[in-house]
């Protein structure tokens, strides 16, 4: 760490308020962005001398508010510029700034800038990359590996995931409350697709992303700051944490996967774990269940066993009958009768997913399931049909190896001995 | 004189550490403690939850729960040192190498009562 090292995450952590701010005044996400970048240029040069301002966040907003407004100035060349010097000293315009940008302000600026970037018309993959490239400040060069494609071709996502929310005409006027709550949802959702995408990558070699885990379980956390008492943010950042703290025992030292039942728990991240559980607890007491709060229960009946034999099965297939009711899917319904095969059996679970084969006709795990099961029961050669649907659909290397390892399997138990 | 460090930061900056930031201002402060440690100085070390995990309770009348923190800061209660100083300059002292080269807050404060199991002696 160098003498200045604390700017720079003061700079990445101040990102997401500020340029929401910023957008707020500008009403264009690219000005934001650039008045945000030119207020960074001033904070390395500024802060090293004068030491860090009392509001960080409200110093970038008023700086690059005022850059902003000088360029106007400048281009039509009215009134004279200020001094740099006069920026520099902002101790007072920064307190005065600081009070007007009262939390619930912030709140919603930043709330604002997150649903811009999940707007509907935006494909999943551009809602994300438009997330992380604003409200994140990834590169897009760090985007476009994430997403293993070419820095031109990420740029022009980006920048048509931009034009289009830039016709979205989404209002600026402080949202209601019916309003807020639906920006709430979309949000969610999206920080979701974040880490689903980092936990479990749509392609390529590498098959779990930790650095967009980790982002989406910091905008989590940025969310449930804002939100401290709305249950389901509570319940997506504990699911999130929970899930995140197996990554490094999901894959062994040669990038191959290890299922849950074979993980090595000892590896498992305790603090972050820990830290699910409270945010369990309180979510609890709001006594107002949703989904993302029963998928963090599921990973916590997972996080207490000591291995998969002492798992409560029972209780997540329970788990899993309350999210069904909740919110219905055919893969909710697949990851049931992996509970259910532990309980009742193969059969049982078979049965369960039947009706799914057409929902989940182009599903990897689907397959992978199925196999598992027909497996089980001694049906290699149904188990056998199934693994190679699974390789056909598979996503990753890592995925496709996976399923060749319980075809390897079966092969060799077809063999005689 | 035994003295309380409350570490307060800018919890957004805390959480967007990497793993690997979080771990190297860690092992800096290690280093000084042990030290601290070796001298028969160094009291309890308490690392807090982020703040999304707090709850507070507000007394007088029906008590109130509520989700959150206590104070609606910037800067946050992250943690707190127990830590055995001859005198106030030695504490501002040890509080300038604990955090050398962070953006943290320490506020110093002496104690008045230590009761490591929660019984006064």
């Amino acid at each position: 760490m160098t003498t200045f090292g604390w700017i720079d995450p003061v700079l990445r952590s101040a990102r997401p308020q500020a340029i929401g701010a910023l957008l707020r005044y500008f009403r264009d996400l690219d000005q934001a962005e650039e008045a945000f970048q030119e207020a960074c240029l001033r904070a390395l040069k500024n802060w090293p001398v004068n030491g860090p301002p009392r509001d960080p966040v409200a110093w970038l907003i008023l700086v690059g508010r005022n850059v902003a407004l000088d360029d106007v100035r400048r281009r039509s060349k009215s009134a004279p510029l200020p001094a740099d010097d006069a920026i520099s000293d902002l101790e007072d315009a920064e307190s005065d700034i600081a009070e007007r940008l009262d939390s619930s302000h912030y709140r919603d600026d930043l709330l604002r800038l997150l649903f811009i970037c999940c707007h509907p018309d935006l494909p999943a993959v551009q809602q994300i990359a438009l997330a992380l490239r604003v409200v994140s400040g990834l590169s897009v060069k760090e985007i476009a590996r994430a997403f293993l494609v070419s820095e031109a071709a990420m740029e022009q996502r980006i920048t048509r995931a931009k034009s289009r929310v830039a016709r979205a005409d989404v209002p600026f006027e402080t949202p209601g409350a019916v309003e807020r709550a639906e920006r709430l949802g979309a949000v969610a959702a999206m920080i979701y697709l974040v880490f689903n995408e980092g936990y479990s990558a749509s392609g390529g070699s590498v098959h779990v992303r930790t650095p967009l885990c980790e982002e989406a379980i910091r905008l989590a956390r940025l969310l449930l700051t804002l939100f401290p008492g709305e249950p389901e943010i509570l319940g997506l950042t504990a699911l999130l944490l929970l899930q995140h703290a197996r990554a490094a025992a999901r894959l062994d030292a040669d990038g191959a996967i290890v299922l849950l039942d074979d993980q090595d728990r000892r590896l498992w991240d305790r603090d972050l774990i820990a830290e699910g559980f409270a945010l369990i607890d309180k979510a609890v007491r709001h006594r107002r269940p949703g989904p993302y709060q029963i998928q963090a229960a599921i990973a916590g009946v997972h996080a207490h066993a000591t291995s998969s034999k002492d798992t409560d099965w029972s209780e997540i297939d329970q788990l899993y009958a309350t999210l069904e009711r909740l919110q219905p899917s055919p893969v909710v319904t697949l990851n049931r009768a992996v509970a259910v095969n532990k309980v009742q059996g193969p059969a049982a679970a078979l049965a369960m997913i039947e009706p799914l084969a057409e929902p989940l006709a182009g599903y990897f795990h689907f397959f992978g399931v199925k196999g598992g099961l027909l497996m089980q029961l001694g049906r290699a050669n149904e188990a056998r049909v199934a693994f190679d649907q699974a390789i056909a659909l598979a996503h990753t290397t890592a995925e496709a190896a996976h399923i060749r390892l319980h075809l390897d399997r079966l092969i060799k138990e077809s063999q005689p001995a | 004189m035994l003295y309380a460090f409350l570490c307060c930061h800018d919890e957004a900056v805390a959480n967007s550490w990497s793993k690997e930031e979080d771990e190297a201002v860690l092992a800096k402060r290690h280093k000084v403690t042990e030290k601290l440690a070796a001298k028969g100085k160094l009291g309890p070390a308490v690392r807090l939850m982020p703040t999304t995990a707090a709850t507070t309770v507000r007394m007088g009348g029906e008590p109130v729960v509520l989700d959150g923190p206590f104070a609606e800061t910037k800067e946050a209660l992250l943690g707190f040192y127990l830590i055995d100083c001859d005198s106030l300059d030695e504490a501002i002292e040890t509080a300038k190498e604990i955090g050398r080269d962070e953006k943290v807050v320490f506020e110093i404060r002496p104690v008045k009562l230590f009761a490591p199991k929660g019984i006064a002696s």
